[in-house]
């Protein structure tokens, strides 16, 4: 944070932006959390790291992915024109798999052998399932229970993929236990495991080092956009779990002064009824699973259990370079109730046909807000993180149809 | 630096000849009134420093016993606050006896570092072991608590290599917690050889008493621990016994028997 006219200098060397980041973890990781970030400071000087990267992205993962101009979107709400960032057509469905190809490269360059992550929605899961799978490392996925039980299809998915998936019973039974559980399995297997953590949340260097792995979604909008509209956007939207699908898209436009970046998190029943996952809206800063940031707690610093009806969201923190963000004012931070995710859900069904991730929803919903007022001229990206596929028992549930 | 209670308690095992048990218990658990009963009765039941478990949501370090202790103890109402009552009610009828607080660094953080240091001072805590603050973060707790004079203790792993280890030493105090396998609270024992080996290289840069904990569950291990560390550390095993107990009095008294069995196991070894 020395060069003051930029957003994209962070973490300094401590891994903070600002206050928050940092590296609050158990002395038995900490040899390896350094190891680790001189793995990956030697990676990002190695040309043929970054080769290898960009040839699994596009042959495997089947980058780039379109900015495709959402026609029937834009008409309905009459007001700016809207693109959406295709995540949803990467090789398992979502952005995650971005940052998981990156970390397993990182993994093999250390030489571990197995791999460990935690999951909420399933996708980091499948994604880490996937590339562990690819490259023949044993891989073990920690999964709240109530998790498993919402997001079925995926823990099959994984299953077939050759991963254990062990069943999280601790706490909420939701992804920050799911967490919890792979950083005890990280303490007591330090020597041959590597943990891909799945935002860009956690010690020094995940932020930083998820972050970095997600930035190719931004770099292609800003191309494309100027493609196609031979322009950068005026406004970048995505939804909030812990940030990694919102800071791939928004970090490249830090810079870009004329470019406005709204984050939108899961406001559950309503951030009024206590029961939402919105950290930044709803929360305080504290210290959680490596980092200081905002967290959802009570005044005693206990953790509270966050909700939301998309898995992936439902989670207490947030990336410790959004705290930043929004504390500096250069992104804003709004939110969105389960109904109004489940009414987007259903619209971009109707209106586009792409069925959305019910994360990716969240986002969706906020165009409600912003995109009816805004001049014909004005471009909007939505991050489209991901497919809904998953999610069609939630949402059938919640709209009380029987399958 | 001032000398804490445990510094004096170190010294005075030292001209004995013995090692120090050092007891885990969770604030709290499974109540207010009944955890009282348990730090109140553990110096005669042969304990030589205790360390006062802070209850937290999120115990990333700890295993499954722990982690119910601590919960057990939030579902009845446990706070920061409380867990600092508990530790001046336990001072009014022992001003002898060392009291390390171990936990995680939100509670503390949610309290605020300066009023908690004051605090912890005041109610007579003499010692903190902060799971979540490796060196690196020095800025947060140690360096101010060391300021204000309690012990910051801190823990090295069978990962802290003779590289890492002047880091973790530098701002450390009162004693070394060495944690003798990787994992986490309540994993087992390794072998006593092997922690001779580790203790041998260790002891060729720290000059601080180390304590050995993680695993040992009854006397005779402990005894072992005792030959060859300056004190042996349980918390796990007397946890459980807060578990198992049919109601309070009958898991007060479970903890107390295994502690007195476990002390009599570490007081068995004279060393000179
Ligand atoms: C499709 C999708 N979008 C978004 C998220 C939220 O994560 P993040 O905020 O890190 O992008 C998830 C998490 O599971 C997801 O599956």
């Amino acid at each position: 944070m020395t060069q003051l006219n930029t957003f994209r200098a962070g973490p300094d060397e401590t891994g903070h932006f600002g206050i928050y980041g940092g590296q609050f973890v158990a002395e038995t990781l900490m040899p390896l959390i350094l190891e680790l970030n001189e793995a990956y400071e030697s990676s990002k000087k190695d040309p043929e790291f970054a080769a290898q990267l960009s040839g699994l992205l596009k042959h495997f993962v089947g980058r780039e992915s379109p900015l495709y101009f959402a026609e029937r979107l834009t008409e309905h709400y009459g007001g700016a024109k809207i693109y959406l960032k295709r995540e949803d057509l990467n090789h398992t469905g979502a952005h995650k798999i971005n940052n998981c190809m990156g970390q397993i490269l990182l993994a093999m360059r250390m030489g571990k052998k197995r791999i460990i992550a935690e999951t909420g929605a399933g996708q980091h899961g499948v994604a880490t399932a996937t590339v562990a799978a690819r490259f023949g490392l044993k891989c073990a996925i920690y999964m709240g229970e109530t998790d498993i039980e919402r997001q079925k299809p995926n823990v099959f998915r994984m299953k077939l993929l050759g991963a254990e998936v062990i069943p999280v019973t601790s706490g909420s039974r939701t992804l920050k236990d799911a967490l919890n559980e792979a950083l005890r399995d990280w303490v007591t297997n330090v020597a041959d495991t590597f943990y891909i953590i799945g935002t860009v949340a956690g010690p020094h260097p995940y932020p930083e080092l998820v972050r970095d792995f997600q930035n190719v979604i931004g770099e292609e909008t800003r191309r494309q956009m100027m493609a196609q509209e031979g322009r950068l956007p005026d406004t970048l939207l995505a939804c909030i779990g812990g940030g990694s699908n919102a800071m791939g898209l928004f970090h490249p436009f830090l810079d870009d002064d004329s470019v406005e970046m709204i984050g939108v998190e899961a406001a559950g029943h309503g951030i009024e009824t206590g029961q939402h996952a919105a950290s930044l809206n709803g929360g305080t800063p504290g210290i959680l699973h490596g980092n200081r940031t905002y967290l959802l707690q009570d005044e005693d610093g206990q953790i509270t259990e966050a909700h939301s009806i998309s898995a992936g969201l439902d989670y207490p923190g947030i990336g410790p370079e959004h705290a930043w963000l929004n504390d500096i004012g250069r992104v804003k931070y709004v939110n969105a109730t389960d109904s109004e995710a489940l009414e987007a859900f259903q619209l971009c069904c109707k209106l586009e046909g792409i069925i959305p991730a019910l994360e990716s929803a969240h986002a969706l919903a906020h165009l409600e807000t912003l995109a009816p007022s805004l001049p014909k001229d004005h471009l909007i990206v939505i991050n489209l993180s991901g497919r809904g596929d998953k999610d069609i028992f939630t949402v059938a549930d919640a709209l009380g149809v029987e399958l | 630096m001032s000398e804490t209670r445990i510094d004096r308690r170190f010294a005075a095992l030292k001209a004995e000849g013995r090692a120090a048990f050092v007891t885990y218990v969770m604030a709290g658990d499974p109540n207010y009134d009944a955890s009282l009963e348990v730090v109140k009765g553990l110096p005669a039941a042969g304990a030589d420093i205790i360390e006062v478990g802070l209850p937290f949501t999120d115990p990333m370090a700890d295993g499954p016993a722990i982690q119910q202790a601590g919960l057990r103890a939030l579902a009845a109402g446990a706070t920061l606050r409380s867990t600092l009552k508990l530790i001046s009610d336990f001072r009014k009828t022992d001003d002898d006896t060392p009291i390390v607080l171990m936990g995680y660094y939100n509670p503390i953080y949610a309290y605020g570092v300066d009023s908690f240091l004051e605090d912890a001072l005041k109610a007579g805590v003499d010692g903190l072991i902060v799971v979540d603050l490796p060196s690196e973060e020095d800025e947060e707790l140690c360096i101010p608590a060391l300021k204000a004079g309690l012990n910051f203790i801190r823990l090295a792993t069978p990962t802290t290599d003779d590289h890492r280890l002047p880091t973790v030493l530098a701002n450390s105090s009162g004693f070394l917690y060495y944690v003798s396998i990787a994992g986490t609270t309540g994993a087992a024992a390794p072998k006593p050889s092997d922690v001779a080996v580790a203790l041998e290289r260790i002891r060729k840069t720290a000059k601080l008493p180390i304590a050995v904990g993680f695993g040992i569950r009854t006397g005779a291990q402990a005894a072992e621990i005792a030959r060859i560390a300056d004190g042996a550390v349980v918390g796990t095993a007397l946890v459980e016994q807060i578990a198992l107990g049919t109601d309070d009095q009958d898991a007060v008294k479970r903890l107390l028997a295994l502690a007195t069995e476990i002390s009599d196991g570490i007081k068995s070894v004279r060393k000179n």
